[in-house]
């Protein structure tokens, strides 16, 4: 049964502090996480990752070696899992779905005139379609940062509750391109419109934009995220993107998500990394634990 | 509309192995002797008390009981260095010593922390990451002062007192000698030094720095005891300054033993902080405050946020999320480096803090503890909340000095600075709202001498630090620091 839920005024959104979140995180980033829970910790990353690849130089080629790798991420060790996703521009969404078959790895595509957004509603609906036609099992949306700077909140609430009803059942995630958004106020009531508007994931970036993702904004989402959940009791899932490439920083992650919404979101129904380099670090501190040395960075594929 | 209560699951479904902090490279003699005239000397007595890790209850080493022939003899020692050496050294050159102590905390940093945790009981991520560090920049800082007290006072003539005897407490054992030591010797006085009873340890390991150090012996004293000990140091004849941190029955008391004496004094004693969360605060980073406001180093904190209010209209969502955050507090062994709440300091506090908690409870407090498991050996406490509590509670009336928050709300800017203020104490506060004017308002409005804006807990040498009322007199830290040990 589904409750009502009332929409809040985006305009009033709940006041951030940057230094306390700073000064969380740091304290986030001094939990030691060694033997048994590490390698725990890292064989959750690796199954979190969706690993992506959204050049312009994209090929069929290209991609197929990536869903390759995806579900065959270091064949030397053994117990390892599969990534969670790979993601891909729509028109290589058909490929990556035959690629992958029933390895259970999701395709997801980017959609709504990715990176930039700057397009119309219709091209985006289009664009959003496409995808979901050609087999994509989740949508990465972007929202548009100039509406949403301009104060245009209404609009992207209704750009969002559109594209969530092209994508059907397939789940949507909301990009909003958090290095454009300048402040954490702005991530919060991105990630407020955002929710209520039905995004199933947030997620922080493009990989287009730098600074991507980060702990502060992403522990700001975080906890807009519990706070959705307090009042609705609707789980929606996190994905930081773009920038995340060492097995430590990924563990940083983990213990921000654990102790801040708890077991409930450590698994990739829940949370993703977006990343192309993450998985041979992960791979790289996994082989060190079975066997004791490093290995050097060519023993490990880059697909 | 319908608002349903969601609770999430903070139970172990991935959890941190322990993490240990090594200590194997740690050597703690079998006895520590006094630090007096720049050796270490057998007690008069003979006489020697045991120093114990609160967290395993376990014996670390004899440290040595001062009477009154020693005190007389650290007295002497420091009166000799004072008149011969110390007031007649260049003050740049005064200063280059104390930079080489801080230095030489730096250096031994790991050391020191470790020594602390286990001495103290404080978890190491904690006297890691703050209290030696900060330590040494307390050094730092009045060492920089030490050639330019003319700059601090101008047209003043600063001029050092002479002797000082310095008493401190058992919470921040090496950054309370810090505290006192670097401004002493910065405006050119010679110390005599008591840790207290129960956390000897990291004091007598600076007396071994400082011996190290080549700092003229008698110019730092350090002497070790109990009570009685340092009933000897305040009354003393030939002590010319008394800066004791501690309780304020204690503080009463040596107020009373200095009337008629012209001994200076300074007193920081104890607190009953408010912490103050508006409706439009950063609500998840006021949560944290309020965490490291009574959370911090057990509670044992004088300045800690130990009274919480609470704006009616938000109080039900702050109580939920400081109870979701309290789940995720690590309490256990002090040495490992995920603990974030550590050992009780000594068998008597713990048992002072159960008293208060059943006080709480036969009060009719509402209780609530989170779920943590306790090691079974070692003095500990589940981190604890009084919900519902109003200013007529004893528990919200009286210092604790533990992880025990008491929660009132409140509906007006005026309520909460009158309750806020209805209190003997007055030595910190915490104010939480985004609205610049309104902190302007009540850091003017509250009788504390610290107050802070959306943080807690947060210690600076460059920020004096001290209280109103019975909170005690005098600052520390900052340029105000210096002015308590100089005749101007």
């Amino acid at each position: 049964m589904k409750s009502i839920i009332s929409i809040p005024d985006f305009s009033k959104s709940p006041a951030i502090d940057q230094v306390g979140v700073e000064e969380r995180v740091a304290r986030f980033t001094t939990r030691s996480i060694k033997k048994a829970s590490k390698v725990q910790g890292l064989k959750m990353a690796l199954n979190m990752i969706d690993l992506t690849t959204l050049e312009g130089k994209d090929t069929e080629g290209k991609v197929k070696q990536m869903c390759y790798k995806a579900v065959h991420l270091h064949d030397a060790l053994p117990d390892l899992p599969s990534v969670a996703a790979v993601c891909v521009y729509p028109t290589m969404v058909r490929t990556a779905k035959q690629a992958l078959q029933n390895s259970g790895v999701k395709v997801a595509s980017v959609s709504t005139a990715f990176p930039s957004g700057q397009s119309t509603r219709k091209v985006k609906l289009l664009d959003t379609t496409f995808a979901v036609e050609n087999g994509a099992d989740e949508i990465d949306m972007v929202i548009s940062r100039g509406e949403f700077l301009k104060g245009n909140y209404n609009f992207i609430f209704d750009e969002i509750a559109a594209i969530k009803e092209a994508c059907g059942a397939v789940r949507l995630k909301v990009i909003f391109e958090t290095g454009e958004l300048s402040t954490l106020d702005n991530v919060r009531r991105a990630s407020d419109i955002a929710m209520y508007a039905g995004a199933d994931f947030i997620k922080t970036s493009t990989g287009k934009i730098s600074p991507a993702a980060t702990m502060p904004v992403s522990l700001v989402m975080l906890e807009a995220i519990r706070d959705y959940y307090y009042k609705t009791g609707i789980m929606v899932g996190m994905k930081p993107a773009g920038g995340i490439s060492t097995a430590k920083l990924a563990l940083h992650y983990l213990v921000m998500v654990k102790e801040t919404l708890g077991n409930g979101w450590l698994s990739n129904h829940w949370f993703r990394f977006g990343a192309s380099s993450l998985a041979n670090d992960i791979l790289m501190q996994l082989a060190k634990e079975a066997t004791g040395v490093y290995q050097g960075a060519e023993y490990f594929s880059k697909d | 509309m319908r608002e349903k209560k969601q609770s999430l699951d903070f139970t172990s479904k991935w959890c941190y192995e322990p993490a240990p902090e090594n200590s194997d490279h740690i050597q703690l003699k079998k006895k520590y002797e006094l630090f007096i005239d720049g050796k270490f000397v057998k007690p008069t007595k003979g006489k020697y008390f045991d120093t114990i890790n609160p967290a395993t209850e376990q014996k670390l080493a004899e440290i040595a009981e001062a009477d009154e022939s020693d005190v007389n003899k650290a007295v002497k020692a420091a009166r000799n260095s004072y008149e011969n050496v110390w007031s007649k050294m260049p003050a740049a050159e005064r200063g280059k010593y104390i930079f080489r102590i801080a230095r030489m905390i730096q250096e031994r940093a790991r050391e020191f922390a470790v020594i602390e945790t286990l001495d103290g009981g404080k978890p190491i991520r904690e006297s890691r990451d703050i209290d030696i560090p900060l330590a040494a920049n307390y050094f730092f800082y009045y060492a920089g002062w030490a050639d330019k007290l003319a700059y601090a006072f101008p047209n003043r003539n600063p001029k050092p007192l002479g002797v000082a005897g310095q008493i401190i407490p058992w919470n921040f054992p090496l950054l309370m000698a810090a505290w006192k030591i670097a401004p002493a010797l910065a405006t050119g006085n010679t110390v005599i030094l008591k840790p207290a009873e129960t956390t000897s340890l990291t004091a007598l390991k600076l007396a071994e720095i400082i011996a190290d150090s080549g700092l003229p012996p008698g110019v730092v004293n350090i002497i070790t005891g109990g009570g009685k000990t340092g009933a000897a140091i305040v009354n003393h004849k030939d002590i010319n300054k008394i800066a004791f941190t501690g309780s304020t029955d204690v503080g009463k008391l040596i107020q009373h033993s200095l009337a008629n004496t012209n001994k200076k004094l300074t007193l920081e004693l104890g607190g009953k902080a408010a912490n103050i969360i508006f409706d439009d605060a950063p609500l998840d980073q006021a949560v944290e405050g309020i965490v490291n406001g009574i959370f911090f180093n057990q509670g044992h904190v004088c300045c800690a946020g130990s009274r919480l209010f609470i704006q009616e209209n938000v109080a039900n969502i702050v109580i939920q999320k400081l109870k979701d955050r309290m789940e995720t507090l690590i309490v256990g062994d002090p040495m490992d480096k995920n603990t974030d709440i550590g050992a009780i300091n000594s068998k008597q506090q713990l048992e002072t803090i159960q008293k208060y908690i059943s006080i709480g409870k036969k009060e009719g407090a509402d209780f609530y503890q989170s779920s943590c498991a306790l090691p079974k050996k070692g003095y500990f406490c589940k981190p604890t909340l009084f919900l519902n509590t109003s200013q007529s509670h004893r528990i919200v009336q009286e210092e604790i000095f533990g992880p025990v928050l008491t929660i009132q709300t409140f509906r007006t800017v005026e309520e909460v600075i009158e309750k806020a203020n209805n209190i003997p104490y007055g030595l910190s506060a915490g104010v939480w709202t985004d609205k610049g004017s309104r902190i302007f308002n009540m850091t003017s409005k509250l009788r504390a001498g610290v107050v802070w804006a959306n943080t807690y807990n947060k210690f600076d040498p460059t920020s004096p630090f001290g209280g109103y009322k019975e909170s005690g007199f005098g600052r520390e830290g900052g340029l105000h620091g210096l002015q308590p040990y100089l005749s101007l």
